[in-house]
């Protein structure tokens, strides 16, 4: 689903983000992807979101070399994929239906589609009750939550999250996590970058770690199975 | 079906039949109704059958095409739709805002609007003092009354000319002794009448464009038993050369304000962009178009060019209503009354175009200026 090939991003300062990174994604997998601050997480999730592109190298994802999108189809390209915040970065002038049905008023769908969809999603985010509520007024687990529904109410196929858990406490952050592998479990492709080790041990999923903007892989004793797998 | 089509045609035509030519005129309906059976009964035959198989066959041929077709129009309008209220709605959230930006739009666009309007009534009120228009025609010399009666009476015939009158030298004189006092002196010196015949013509009104006339003079001028032809309305014609240059002074001061509004508007919209730019960040990595976001602030731009466009009408308006009453107290004074000057609905038409056009143009410039610069990150 999402395949990394010799991939490389220098930025204009002569600073290497990432360093000849090759990877493999396969489609309805849950990826971990670790390493310290400045490893080059944030940037290869932007490569993915084709907010910037790779100096050198190939990036595929769903089938199409994300190099040779065009910046008029870009919008479209990121309809397939629902994003995931630290902050949820929700719309604080907006209830929370409203916020949650964003992607499908960008894509177009009709009044009646999005009630049921956007009723769906904050159902399975267990904040059905509080749709006409506004974001401010929640809790920063509900807040991620709400964002969580954002990022799937759309039916993504890949869903891509940004350290989704670094302003939650352990047990939020379980919660979200199970809430991931849900969504895994009908289909999704799952990223998430985190640096939280232990949720990654508790999750058992395959972790791609970066160090200095070079692929190392760190799935030592318990998740050497896992990998093998390809689980 | 088509025999109950043809029963019925045969009742109508049969009923036809028996109107009498008088009573047919008198009721014209039946004529088209009796054409109506014509074609239904083309319709029953073999041809028309043909032809309703070969459009029913079109028509089953093309829905697919056209349905989908049908369906993008139906949500396109559904998306403008949602974004014009919206867009209303935002605006009114802050009314005080809203209302105090599209008053600069307005003032800016009542200015030029205002000079324009005086300028168009003064026009208007000048073209009637081409009315007056008259040529006077200083005969020869020697040039008897007589003569100068017998010209009259062949310019008479020009379809130009409404009316021409004759003022003979003996008349001339007893005008010009009575007006300037000299007659015991002219008496005293008993010299030979110094005046010539003069013909007064006054053109038809037809021709009272100042341009028409001229040409009428030039051609007067070329006789030769004219001395001068004099064309009274010289005055006017600098008015109008005048006048020219005041409407382009108003049309440089237009543009002057268009220029500002534009920048208005820009500004606006630039900083309701900034304002919004999470939200515009959030919605781009959603997979928004440009058009998608560009779609609310352009609807916003022309809101404020329209509602600007109405102040503006609103402004001259007032303005030209408070100048009323002095006005007329001044026309008063010169023995003639003047017409109350108002902006009509034309002139709210131009305003309403022109800031809705500025309001479209300024808030797309602003927005392709900053849409390409706002990246999600």
């Amino acid at each position: 689903m999402i395949s990394f090939y010799h991939v490389t991003k220098r930025y204009p300062q002569g600073f290497d983000a990432l360093k000849n990174v090759t990877f493999e994604i396969p489609r309805g997998d849950m990826i971990f992807l670790t390493g310290h601050s400045g490893a080059g997480k944030s940037t290869l999730l932007r490569l993915i979101a084709v907010i910037e592109r790779s100096t050198h190298g190939k990036i595929m994802i769903d089938g199409e070399d994300v190099n040779k999108i065009s910046r008029g189809r870009i919008p479209y390209f990121r309809r397939k994929i629902g994003f995931v915040f630290q902050s949820p970065r929700l719309l604080m002038d907006q209830s929370v239906f409203d916020n949650v049905a964003l992607p499908l008023v960008i894509a177009g769908y009709s009044r009646r589609d999005i009630t049921r969809r956007v009723r769906a999603a904050l159902d399975k985010v267990s904040l059905l009750r509080k749709e006409s509520a506004y974001p401010i007024t929640l809790s920063g687990g509900e807040q991620q939550r709400v964002g969580i529904a954002r990022s799937v109410v759309s039916k993504p196929t890949i869903l891509v999250a940004d350290e989704p858990t670094g302003n939650l406490d352990p047990k939020l952050s379980r919660e979200i996590m199970l809430l991931f592998r849900q969504f895994n479990q009908f289909g999704v492709t799952v990223l998430i970058a985190t640096h939280d080790i232990t949720l990654i041990r508790q999750m058992r999923s395959r972790v791609l770690t970066l160090q200095n903007g070079s692929l190392v892989f760190s799935n030592t004793t318990d998740f050497s199975s896992t990998v093998d797998n390809g689980q | 079906m088509r025999n109950n089509f043809h029963s019925n045609a045969v009742v109508h035509s049969k009923k036809h039949s028996f109107r009498t030519a008088a009573n047919r005129r008198v009721d014209r309906r039946t004529a088209t109704h009796g054409e109506l059976i014509r074609i239904t009964q083309w319709l029953g035959s073999g041809a028309g059958r043909y032809l309703l198989v070969i459009l029913a066959g079109i028509e089953a041929f093309t829905r697919p095409l056209f349905a989908p077709l049908k369906r993008i129009l139906r949500k396109w309008a559904a998306w403008h739709l949602q974004v014009i209220f919206s867009s209303i709605g935002k605006l009114a959230e802050t009314p005080l805002t809203t209302l105090m930006t599209a008053s600069v739009i307005g003032i800016a666009l009542a200015l030029p609007a205002g000079l324009y309007v005086l300028l168009e009534n003064a026009q208007e009120i000048s073209h009637g003092w081409e009315d007056t228009a008259q040529i006077s025609l200083f005969l020869k010399i020697d040039k008897t009354d007589d003569d100068a009666r017998a010209i009259a009476r062949t310019l008479r015939k020009h379809p130009v000319l409404e009316r021409v009158d004759v003022i003979t030298r003996s008349q001339a004189l007893a005008e010009y002794q009575q007006l300037s006092g000299f007659q015991t002196l002219f008496n005293a010196l008993d010299v030979e009448n110094p005046l010539p015949s003069v013909l007064v013509l006054y053109p038809a009104p037809a021709y009272t464009n100042l341009i028409a006339v001229q040409q009428i003079v030039e051609e007067l001028k070329k006789r030769d038993d004219v001395e001068i032809a004099q064309f009274d309305l010289q005055w006017l014609k600098r008015l109008y050369t005048m006048m020219e240059l005041i409407q382009r002074v108003i049309l440089g001061l237009a543009v002057l304000l268009a220029l500002g509004v534009l920048l208005i508007i820009g500004n606006t919209i630039r900083l309701g962009i900034q304002n919004r730019r999470e939200e515009i960040e959030i919605t781009k990595l959603f997979g928004a178009t440009n058009a998608f976001i560009r779609r609310p602030f352009l609807y916003t731009g022309l809101w404020y060019g329209l509602l600007g466009g109405v102040i503006a009408w609103f402004l001259v308006s007032v303005f030209f209503g408070l100048l009323h009453g002095p006005l007329n107290r001044l026309a008063a004074l010169y023995y003639t009354d003047f017409p109350p000057i108002f902006p009509g609905i034309d002139t709210l038409f131009i305003l309403l175009c022109a800031g809705g056009v500025l309001g479209l143009v300024g808030s797309w410039v602003a927005v392709g200026w900053q849409l390409g610069a706002i990246e999600p990150s």
